[in-house]
């Protein structure tokens, strides 16, 4: 199968850069093909709605950030997690409901969160997290930090109002956060063709009068570069950007399966994209370009390998939250 | 209306996080003049009128808080609310517990009840029982400018999400009011009147009329204990139960619907937990099942009064009243 080239980077960086990267993307997918097939074995129940082949997105946008700009994810949200730094054994034990588990169990892979590395929360609501994004730029600009904000959405948000409403509001304020559309084509089964009038998603934003962009989601380069301006925008107080990640889900909306049993969507399109592959674009890149060697590469996958495997250990031999402890959280009971 | 603006001032005035966020914050008519001064004091980047935006203006908010401020968010009509669900319910009261207890949203919703006045259906609503009944928020609804200030700074010194329910219709009321910050304790309910043959329970303006219809009542021989609520989540379950158990009998008062509404949720606890002490059923008066209608004939009959509760008051003790108490 022949692989579509990413655009040649007219800058270079140091080669632990480029480790890093290609380390974070590959570790989103071992840690996705892991999860189907433990979905797959029914050894996880919570719905895992899986992100392979959009790893670009979250890995160019998350390492732009400092561990104090604040990422908003969704219900879709292993990629962030694991591209703003989040431990992958949490990760895990969060997934089979483990006390260990990043939101202790209560929230199952639809909301991790880890606030020390800057990801508050994500939500299954869609378009739920973009005005709380816009609320933390805010409450950075009034603390006068130059962190950022940056709120990860799919395509299927933008026919959402607050997604208007959010917009608005951050650029009538000129607030520093980013949005992030990462556009895979499909809103759960429905081709976003046929959710919005104008699926020119970037476009939006010439209504609120601010940036918009729409790239290649699966090139990272590209991706980051992006998101550095658009970051670096923000921090000097230019206000928000919208970028547009062209993209594509290799699996279903939800779950292991690809949904081409369901005919939703062809064959033929799911094999286009697969040759877009993020990951191997960026393997093939290095090749042509002589910066990470066959060896450098295989380092790091045994690398990823041991990690996957170390989380998926870690989590099943974790305990589950006892039942007493039910009730505790619904509320914060200490005052300030 | 004086005592909110105090609470205001001097919460923004002892802590920048606090700031004050919502639809008509700077609007002489939207939030009666409670704001009064603040722009001026604070500024603008504290003191922020918003466009007509409630869901995302109330996620912004919330935002806020996981980030370290202390927003009070304003919905100056608390019908607009509805269209603040989802952020409400789903992001502000879950995100404490959704996270096993990582981040929490210190925000304060202040909610009012604008009504009366021919408005009719859309500019009327009473939605506490709807927030009372949302695990991870607590509601609370002052009756008088001295509730109105402690519990406005107890909402703001809160961790979680508060939804602070005030009523138009009490903002004529004066009174002394402490100068200094001071907290009305969340969950912690107050008698307000100590009685022999009945207890009332109220919140808010209905503890306004209850007062009123406990003292004609006391002209009749009849002698009411009044219970002002203030909070509704947590419940003072302890306060209503001993009152219950005191005099058996009891009329709860809500300003809100009948169906599934504050009075139903008290009644069932005073059937679990009072039930061998009481001497008669336990009464409700709430608002009819109805929207609320525009013309003055039936905005007057559908709002209780004074005269509504000392009937109610007068069918409880009757048995009582027949045998001379």
């Amino acid at each position: 199968m022949p692989i579509s080239s990413p655009r040649q980077s007219a800058k270079a960086f140091p080669h632990s850069f480029y480790v890093r990267i290609y380390e974070t993307m590959l570790k989103i997918r071992k840690v996705e093909e892991k999860i189907a097939d433990m979905v797959s074995s029914g050894e996880i129940v919570c719905p895992c709605h899986l992100c392979t082949g959009q790893e670009a997105v979250a890995t160019g946008v998350c390492a732009v950030l400092r561990k104090d700009d604040w990422v908003f994810s969704t219900h879709r949200s292993h990629g962030h997690y694991i591209a703003k730094g989040g431990d992958i054994k949490s990760m895990m034990a969060e997934l089979l409901g483990k006390s260990t588990g990043c939101s202790r169990g209560r929230g199952g892979s639809m909301h991790l969160a880890d606030p020390e590395i800057g990801l508050p929360g994500s939500s299954a609501i869609v378009a739920g997290t973009i005005p709380l994004a816009v609320g933390t730029a805010l409450a950075f600009k009034l603390q006068q930090t130059d962190s950022v904000a940056v709120a990860f959405f799919g395509d299927g948000a933008v026919c959402e109002g607050v997604f208007y409403e959010s917009v608005n509001f951050a650029a009538l304020h000129k607030l520093p956060i980013i949005f992030i559309c990462e556009n895979n084509l499909y809103s759960t089964h429905m081709p976003i063709s046929e959710c919005l009038a104008n699926p020119r998603i970037y476009r939006k934003a010439s209504l609120f009068g601010i940036e918009g962009k729409v790239i290649d989601g699966n090139d990272v380069l590209m991706v980051y570069e992006t998101a550095d301006k658009a970051v670096k925008k923000a921090r000097a107080g230019k206000g928000p950007t919208l970028i547009e990640c062209l993209t594509y889900r290799w699996l279903g909306h939800v779950g292991p399966s690809n949904d081409l049993d369901k005919g939703l969507r062809s064959k033929r399109e799911v094999e286009r994209w697969m040759r877009k592959c993020p990951i191997k674009r960026f393997e093939k890149y290095f090749a042509d370009n002589n910066i990470l060697t066959e060896a450098d590469l295989a380092s790091i996958q045994k690398r990823v390998q041991k990690q996957v495997k170390d989380a998926v250990d870690f989590a099943r031999n974790s305990s589950y939250p006892e039942e007493g402890s039910l009730l505790k959280n619904v509320f914060k009971e200490e005052c300030r | 209306m004086k005592a909110l603006n105090e609470a205001l001032y001097q919460l923004m005035e002892k802590d920048e996080r606090v700031v004050l966020i919502g639809q008509g914050v700077t609007s002489p008519w939207y939030v009666g003049g409670t704001c009064d001064g603040l722009r001026d004091r604070f500024g603008t980047s504290r003191v922020i009128d918003t466009p007509v935006s409630e869901n995302a203006v109330t996620g912004v908010a919330t935002g806020m808080a996981l980030a370290g401020m202390r927003p009070i968010l304003v919905h100056p009509r608390m019908d607009f609310m509805y269209l603040a669900m989802d952020q409400i319910a789903n992001h502000a009261a879950n995100w404490h517990y959704m996270f096993g207890g990582q981040l929490s949203v210190p925000i304060t919703i202040w909610a009012i009840i604008n009504r009366g006045g021919e408005q009719a259906a859309q500019h009327a609503q009473a939605l506490q029982a709807v927030f009372m009944h949302i695990p991870g928020l607590k509601v609370v609804m002052p009756s008088s400018p001295c509730s109105a200030k402690g519990l406005l700074v107890a909402s703001v010194l809160d961790n979680n999400p508060v939804v602070y329910i005030d009523d138009r219709w009490l903002y004529d009321i004066e009174e002394e009011v402490k100068d200094e910050l001071y907290c009305v304790p969340i969950g912690k309910a107050l008698v307000i009147k100590k009685g022999r043959h009945a207890t009332i329970v109220s919140a808010s303006y209905m503890t306004v009329i209850a007062e009123k219809a406990a003292r004609r009542l006391a002209g009749d021989g009849i002698d009411v204990e009044v219970i002002d609520l203030l909070s509704l989540k947590p419940l003072d379950e302890e306060t209503i139960v001993s009152s219950a158990r005191k005099t058996g009998r009891v009329l709860v008062m809500d300003g809100g619907w009948r169906t599934c509404g504050v009075a139903a949720e008290i009644s069932a606890i005073l059937s679990e937990k009072a039930f061998n002490y009481l001497k008669a059923p336990v009464s409700r008066l709430s608002l009819p099942d109805a929207p609320a209608p525009a013309s003055r004939v039936l905005e007057a009959t559908y709002y209780p009064d004074e005269k509504t509760v000392v009937a109610a008051v007068k069918k409880l003790v009757k048995r009582d009243v027949t045998n001379g108490l």
